[in-house]
């Protein structure tokens, strides 16, 4: 589907969407936070683009997953790390895929276990509908509709594109 | 045969952590590699991950331990746990009760993990041969058998210092016949492909098996230590010594005591590693105890998510089994 030049024009409109979005919540030096993998690439991506000079954070959920007790200890992906001391700061949360709400979920009370920030922004490249929480992005590049059982993942971190595994 | 398998469930994942013989070398990286991941969770300000919530893990010690005892607790309440100490030493041993009728009564207490350390070797294999299916079993040291978890927070501390296992030389002094905590760690570093393991220390506290566990034995410090990467020093264990093995504690310092001097024979970025409790001007000068290739007490900080590790895997194992 949606190939890497495209992935690119979607990350310039969310890099301004989030910029305008910041503006008008008056924030002006947010923090930055990807969830590992996906998240993390999209979050390099717009803190380029939007030139912050903190260094970025990056979230690995893999201990605070609600799925334990079910299907065990994931696969790992590197550790969390965070740079910087997040009580009352501005946090840009930003994942791939937007779906059930349950990284969020779980990326929300593992950030909270460093800090108690100010607030805390949600920006994701792709939402789609299923939320199971009450969770919703403050901004998105796009939504995508998707049969039961697809699933959409976006693959990098060079080039990144966005692809659509069948049911 | 038996013995290995008990370790493993119906797919090959870990569900006790017994001793490290017959573990792969895919399933020690895979310890290392979560442990890496669990250091962080010491650096939050809240040390704390939700992994075990709800679980019940009881520390079941027929021997005294601070370190271990204190680093099994940390770790399965910085997965956020309930934990039980129970020293039986002061229990119902003295009352005549069987190990067999206590583990019956702490299992009906529905808890999931037993960590064992106990003064006869095999201990920890007995126990987990008898607990309920779901319950998983660490050893935290049974006589001079195995310290498996230690051997691994040794690893990860090599590791973390060395990168690549398959270029190290390393060298293990001291009490191997009755360490084992030597046992264990020689088994990960052949596993793990260290090429040169040297074991060193005096004839009678060398076990005679000791070439047919892959080891190069020495008999002279300076020669052992010789190019050497790390340094392993052990305790004399004298609470383990039935006879006279030693001429006496001054005596050993003088030819197996590691002074300065004795370490300028090693590499000069070498580590120097101790289980601890150390018995300075024993086996070790405090000069190179305190000194600046000490690593002593970053094992006991990697000790904590070692068994964090451990006791996440066994305890997560998708689904469980019949």
């Amino acid at each position: 589907m949606a190939d890497s030049t495209d992935v690119e024009t979607l990350l310039d409109r969310m890099a301004s969407d989030l910029q305008d979005h910041l503006r008008r919540a008056g924030i002006d030096d947010p923090l930055m936070v990807g969830i590992h993998t996906g998240g993390v690439w999209v979050a390099e991506a717009l803190h380029r683009r939007l030139g912050l000079d903190t260094p970025l954070g990056t979230l690995s959920i893999t201990f605070y997953r609600d799925d334990f007790t079910r299907i065990g200890l994931h696969p790992q992906v590197r550790p969390s790390h965070l740079p910087f001391a997040l009580d009352d700061r501005h946090v840009v949360l930003v994942d791939d895929v937007l779906y059930t709400g349950r990284t969020v979920r779980a990326a929300l009370n593992e950030l909270f276990d460093y800090g108690r920030p100010a607030s805390v922004k949600l920006a994701v490249l792709v939402t789609r509908p299923g939320r199971e929480l009450p969770i919703c992005a403050d901004v998105s590049a796009t939504g995508l509709e998707l049969a039961p059982g697809e699933h959409v993942k976006l693959t990098g971190p060079e080039p990144l594109a966005l692809v659509i595994q069948p049911a | 045969m038996r013995e290995r398998d008990i370790q493993l469930d119906d797919q090959g994942r870990l569900r006790h952590f017994l001793t490290i013989e017959g573990l792969s070398r895919e399933i020690l990286t895979e310890i290392l590699d979560y442990a890496e991941n669990f250091t962080t969770v010491g650096h939050q300000p809240v040390k704390k991950v939700p992994l075990l919530r709800g679980r019940t893990i009881i520390n079941l010690f027929f021997e005294v331990s601070t370190r271990t005892r204190t680093t099994f607790e940390l770790a399965a309440k910085r997965l956020s746990a309930d934990v039980l100490n129970i020293n039986v030493s002061a229990s119902s041993t003295a009352k005549g009760e069987s190990l067999l009728d206590m583990l019956r009564n702490l299992e009906a207490m529905h808890c999931d993990m037993f960590v064992v350390r106990h003064a006869s070797p095999g201990a920890a294999h007995f126990i987990a041969r008898h607990v309920a299916p779901h319950v998983s079993v660490i050893n935290g040291g049974d006589g001079s058998h195995a310290h498996p978890t230690q051997a691994m927070l040794d690893m990860f501390t090599i590791r973390r210092h060395k990168g690549d296992f398959t270029r190290l030389s390393v060298a293990i002094v001291g009490d191997i016949m009755h360490s084992r905590v030597a046992r264990s760690q020689i088994h990960a570093l052949n596993i793990l492909g260290v090429p040169d393991v040297r074991v060193v220390g005096p004839e009678t506290l060398i076990p005679v098996e000791a070439p047919q566990l892959g080891v190069h034995v020495y008999h002279d410090l300076a020669a052992g230590l010789d190019g050497v990467d790390v340094v392993i020093m052990l305790r004399l264990q004298r609470e383990r010594m039935s006879r006279a093995l030693l001429p006496s504690a001054h005596e050993y310092f003088q030819c197996y005591g590691l002074t300065p001097e004795k370490l300028a024979c090693a590499r000069p970025d070498a580590i120097v590693m101790h289980p601890g409790p150390i018995n300075r001007g024993v086996e070790m000068d405090s000069a190179v105890a305190d000194g600046p290739q000490s690593v002593i007490l970053e094992q006991v900080t990697h000790g904590i998510a070692v068994r964090m590790a451990i006791m996440a895997m066994t305890l997560g194992r998708a689904g469980g089994e019949a």
